[in-house]
């Protein structure tokens, strides 16, 4: 049995609101796939603790796409829903791709985009390409709705800017932050499948008609207590020819912003050799499907 | 804290006052004696817990029991026919050589089921995808492969076989 002290299933918001204020040490859980494993390695805050369970809320659900071409992804979208919704796949093709490479398919069932932000593991799959994005959190308690850069949103590694009595209600995207882009996400880890990333890179890029870059955007997962967006990188890139002597200097960039460690799944000397060489290869697999056919 | 539960397991209407913090798992496995369901790592990296819910395997060690309410289960009990007889697909496993201890087995065969109800004739590739969050220490994974092809193919030929039981268990 889960070391919990209670559960309460939340239907609507409002039933939210009302559970977190009658317990404000109780924990809000979506698909389980961290809470319950967590709960279960008896993880500090965790353990001994009451479960708000939200998954049957349907206004969390789902997808739509504004007039104006912003999308809105429910917070509780499973990763699997989002590799399969064909309005994603179509425009938001990097975060389609990224999710399809969570752990395995019973976990990308259960599991949800908003509790992978909301867990904030450095490492989490989801995390990259929505930063790639700039995707904005919306966040609703029962008096106020805010929405947070996601770049604003973590603070830590398991630790994010929401309050008590908050909860993330859907991920916003804007047309400007995805038409005429194309990107590519890696999961550099040991094997396909039931992995954590040792080190994960999102690439997003615009190319211009002069076979230029007009916009690129970089963020890696693993290399750093948080997600990193890779603003010197980002803006060395801007104007330059698509040839290979830029994606090595690009690699080369990104080691100005990462801050990669050693720990038991790898060295900090092997991480930097991948921060170095999976933007190059996520940029060619966004634009030729190829990663050894070398541009230019 | 204990509360109801109704759902649909293995086609039968059931209910259950259930402790809140049980998994599926120990409720299948302690209220209803259906020990096919299997625990192994207990956090969702394994696949040895698998059960089908309305359509879709998940792994019932990290599910919580009072999360099947309204829904249907399916466990390794509901996939061998009443009469005792084998689905093709746990047929293709003997025959294929794809069982050696057999812990993973049951959720192999409830993932193969859900591959095939959506697509009847995957690749390799497609196969060991869908069976990628069930974990084998035994076979290397080719012959259950092999297994779920062959699986395919009879179902292809004859979609309601069932399968004669291909040996006895003295008791």
């Amino acid at each position: 049995m889960y070391d919990m002290t209670g559960y309460h299933e939340a239907h609507s918001l409002t039933d939210v609101f009302k559970l977190m204020q009658a317990d404000p040490t109780a924990r809000l859980v979506a698909g389980g796939t961290d809470v319950l494993v967590k709960i279960r390695a008896a993880a500090p805050h965790y353990a001994d603790t009451t479960l708000i369970g939200i998954s049957r809320i349907t206004a969390l659900k789902g997808c739509t796409l504004e007039a104006d071409g912003t999308f809105n992804i429910g917070a509780l979208m499973t990763f699997d829903q989002i590799e399969h919704d064909s309005l994603i796949q179509t425009h938001l093709g990097l975060l389609s791709q990224a999710v399809s490479l969570v752990g395995g398919p019973q976990t990308r069932r259960m599991g949800t985009v908003g509790g992978n932000i909301c867990n904030a593991g450095p490492a989490a799959d989801s995390a990259p390409s929505l930063f790639t994005y700039n995707a904005q959190i919306e966040i609703q308690s029962e008096s106020n709705v805010r929405q947070v850069p996601i770049a604003q949103f973590y603070v830590g590694p398991g630790r994010t800017i929401l309050k008590p009595g908050e909860i993330v209600t859907k991920i916003k995207i804007a047309p400007e932050d995805y038409r005429g882009f194309v990107g590519h996400y890696t999961k550099f880890a040991r094997r396909k499948a039931l992995d954590i990333a040792n080190l994960s890179c999102a690439a997003l890029i615009k190319v211009s008609a002069e076979q230029r870059i007009e916009a690129l955007r970089i963020c890696f997962g693993a290399a750093g207590p948080v997600p990193l967006r890779m603003p010197q990188a980002e803006a060395y890139a801007r104007h330059q020819p698509l040839n290979r002597a830029v994606l090595n200097t690009i690699g080369e960039y990104c080691l100005k912003d990462t801050q990669t460690i050693s720990d038991w799944r790898n060295s900090k000397v092997f991480r930097d050799h991948l921060v170095t060489i999976l933007p190059g290869r996520d940029i060619s697999m966004a634009l030729r499907g190829d990663e050894d056919e070398a541009i230019g | 804290m204990k509360q109801l539960v109704n759902f649909t397991l293995n086609g039968e209407t059931v209910s259950c006052e259930v402790d809140v913090r049980k998994s599926l798992l120990e409720m299948l496995r302690e209220d209803f004696g259906m020990t096919g369901v299997k625990e192994g790592c207990g956090v969702g990296e394994c696949g040895a817990c698998s059960v089908i819910i309305d359509g879709q395997t998940v792994d019932s060690c990290i599910y919580l029991a009072v999360w099947i309410d309204g829904k249907q289960a399916t466990t390794i009990e509901g996939v061998t026919h009443e009469d005792g007889t084998l689905d093709p697909i746990q047929a293709s496993f003997i025959d294929a050589g794809a069982v050696q201890c057999g812990f993973c087995i049951p959720g192999m065969i409830l993932s193969s089921k859900q591959l095939l109800a959506h697509n009847p004739s995957p690749t390799r590739g497609e196969i060991r995808r869908e069976l990628s969050g069930n974990m084998c220490r035994c076979t290397g994974y080719q012959k259950i492969v092999d297994a779920v092809q062959l699986a395919a193919k009879r179902l292809d030929v004859e979609p309601h076989a069932r399968a004669a039981i291909p040996f006895t268990i003295e008791k």
